[in-house]
């Protein structure tokens, strides 16, 4: 198999769906397969499966949860993730759940991954709690690698107050993941943001402009 | 944490209750609030205080009971059916004067019921849980950023008057994230010390006791006298609402919690078409706002309550309004919201049949 994984991990609520939603979509445009893995475990409510029939009518396989969304949304993976260890040529984004509680689930699949070409993003939003200075990142980063048995290989800065955010607030978080970036040795990969602003040279060479798909207030 | 920054509802209890003082969290996981364990759980360790998670929500509250008892100011959380399980721990404290803070982040019901958002606890919240003549102050958060200074207040009002304060959410509260400022505010409210806790006499003091059992009639029902008198004092003063562009509104609508906030679009589109509505909003479910409700209709035809439930608090507006105007309902209920045109439709449906 030489399909490219993509897993996306972080703290619930840091925008690891909106991102994973958007990366599929953004992946659609030099993949012919592209797979969107919900491997949310831990919260039912807002999940890469709400964006079903958007990812859907774009082209985009869905594989979440059987029960997804419904009253008996219980804590099970679903059986056909083993399908993206069978496919060729394929881009498949895995959207986990948060935290190293959400990240257990991923541990189940190390043998598969093992052999696959994988790449493991964090994603960080500076201004969620619990997630603010570079020591909680990087325990949080050591919390995530315990529990799903894999390193993470990138970081994705994504920065963000909802509706309110500011260039100034994406700038400063850059600032902040940088400086894990440079302590752990991880790139960055992706400087996200869901407005259009002059940001900085340094921001703009990493930017990923999203468009918010799950929430629209 | 002067800046703004990203939470949801259910951290922002979470982080308030730390902030107020709560060093002592027991509980038990259940959709949709759990993310107040969860975040507990990372954050109690670090500052010296204690999150145990306990084998059921029955344990959970009794332990409240014995940290309240001992003068910890204490918190625990749940959804629904989680609180029918502590309403005899509720009733209890009731019983022996104990402040602590109980969340519920309501879902839909009876039963198992859904984990979707729902105001189907507001019977339960003011009027019942456990047994007996007591009561509990009853607040009712419609932002994350109201949450953060009602759960400060929270913790006040129970120490003040030594007893359970609940707030009162539902999942879409609980879930929601917006941006807030964590700042620690001075509430102005004098919180006397406990010298009513089992702290230890040192042998310096009688030693103190916390009961609820009286076996004499003429002792409880002296105490129970007592205790009236305390929650007529806080009739007096601890009621709390908004009133939004009810001055000269033809038309109010009264909702609390999230569903104010997509009441406040209806009125707000309402008026787009001319027509005069209002909102009035209680943010105290009990003590019950009672005076708003003749003060802000009085040029008002009619007043709709509107609630994710089959119509509980529509019986208190009823009550405070005293057939002065027709009081109508729109619900949603199993975990379903109500959207604004719903709202605006049957706005439009009264209206038009009153002509």
């Amino acid at each position: 198999m030489n399909s490219k994984i993509y897993i996306t991990v972080g703290h619930y609520g840091s925008g690891k769906t909106e991102y994973s939603v958007n990366y599929a979509l953004h992946l659609k445009k030099t993949y012919d397969k592209v797979f969107l893995v919900d491997l949310d475990i831990v919260n039912p409510y807002f999940r890469s499966n709400d964006a079903r029939s958007l990812l859907e009518s774009s082209g985009i396989t869905v594989i979440a949860p059987d029960y997804a969304g419904t009253n008996v949304d219980i804590p099970a993976l679903p059986p056909d993730v083993m399908r993206i260890f069978n496919v060729d040529d394929a881009a498949i984004v895995i959207d986990v759940g948060g935290d190293d509680d959400g990240a257990i689930a991923l541990g189940r699949y190390k043998r598969f991954f093992d052999d696959a070409d994988v790449s493991v993003s964090l994603v960080v939003n500076t201004r969620r709690p619990l997630s603010g200075t570079i020591e909680e990142i990087i325990e949080m980063k050591e919390n995530i690698e315990l529990s799903s048995r894999l390193s993470v290989t990138d970081l994705i800065a994504d920065t963000n107050i909802s509706d309110e955010t500011t260039k100034e607030i994406i700038e400063e978080g850059y600032k902040i993941v940088k400086e894990v970036s440079k302590h752990l040795n991880i790139p960055i990969k992706y400087v996200v943001s869901a407005i259009d602003e002059n940001f900085s040279e340094e921001v703009n060479n990493k930017l990923f402009k999203i468009e918010r798909k799950l929430l629209k207030i | 944490m002067a800046e703004k920054v990203l939470v949801k509802g259910n951290e922002a209890i979470a982080e308030a209750a730390i902030m107020a003082g709560c060093r002592y969290f027991f509980g038990y996981p259940i959709t949709p609030q759990t993310e107040i364990s969860a975040y507990m759980a990372k954050r109690m360790p670090k500052i010296g205080g204690v999150f145990l998670q306990a084998e059921s929500e029955v344990s959970a509250a009794n332990m409240v009971y014995g940290a309240a008892g001992a003068g910890a100011r204490v918190m625990t959380s749940s959804s629904s059916p989680g609180i029918s399980l502590k309403a005899e721990a509720l009733s209890y404290m009731a019983g022996a004067d104990l402040p602590c803070v109980v969340i519920n982040i309501v879902r839909a019901g009876p039963g198992l019921g859904g984990i979707q958002p729902s105001q189907c606890d507001y019977f339960q919240a003011t009027k019942g849980h456990g047994h007996g003549d007591y009561r509990v102050i009853v607040l009712a958060p419609s932002s994350v950023h109201e949450i953060v200074d009602m759960t400060a207040d929270a913790f006040d009002m129970a120490d003040i008057y030594r007893m359970p304060v609940m707030i009162l959410g539902d999942g879409m509260l609980g879930q929601m994230m917006e941006p807030v400022v964590f700042e620690k505010k001075e509430s102005g409210r004098c919180v006397p010390e406990k010298t009513w806790a089992t702290t230890g006499t040192e042998m310096k003091r009688e030693h103190n006791v916390i009961n609820s059992l009286y076996i004499e009639p003429n002792v409880l029902e002296k105490i129970v006298l007592e205790r009236y008198e305390k929650y007529a004092q806080i009739e007096a003063t601890e009621k709390k609402y908004e009133a939004y562009k009810t001055d000269d509104a033809e038309f109010v609508l009264t909702a609390y919690g999230s569903v104010a906030r997509i009441c406040k679009n209806a009125v707000d589109e309402l008026r787009a078409q001319g027509i005069k509505a209002g909102l009035i909003r209680p943010i105290t479910l009990w003590p019950f706002p009672s005076e708003a409700y003749l003060e802000h209709t009085k040029n008002a035809k009619g007043i709709m309550s509107v609630e994710m439930s089959m119509g509980q608090m529509i019986e208190d507006v009823k009550l405070a309004v005293n057939g002065t105007i027709p009081v109508y309902f729109y619900g949603r209920t199993g975990g379903n919201i109500p959207y604004p045109n719903e709202i605006i439709d049957e706005v439009k449906k009264i209206i038009g049949g009153d002509k």
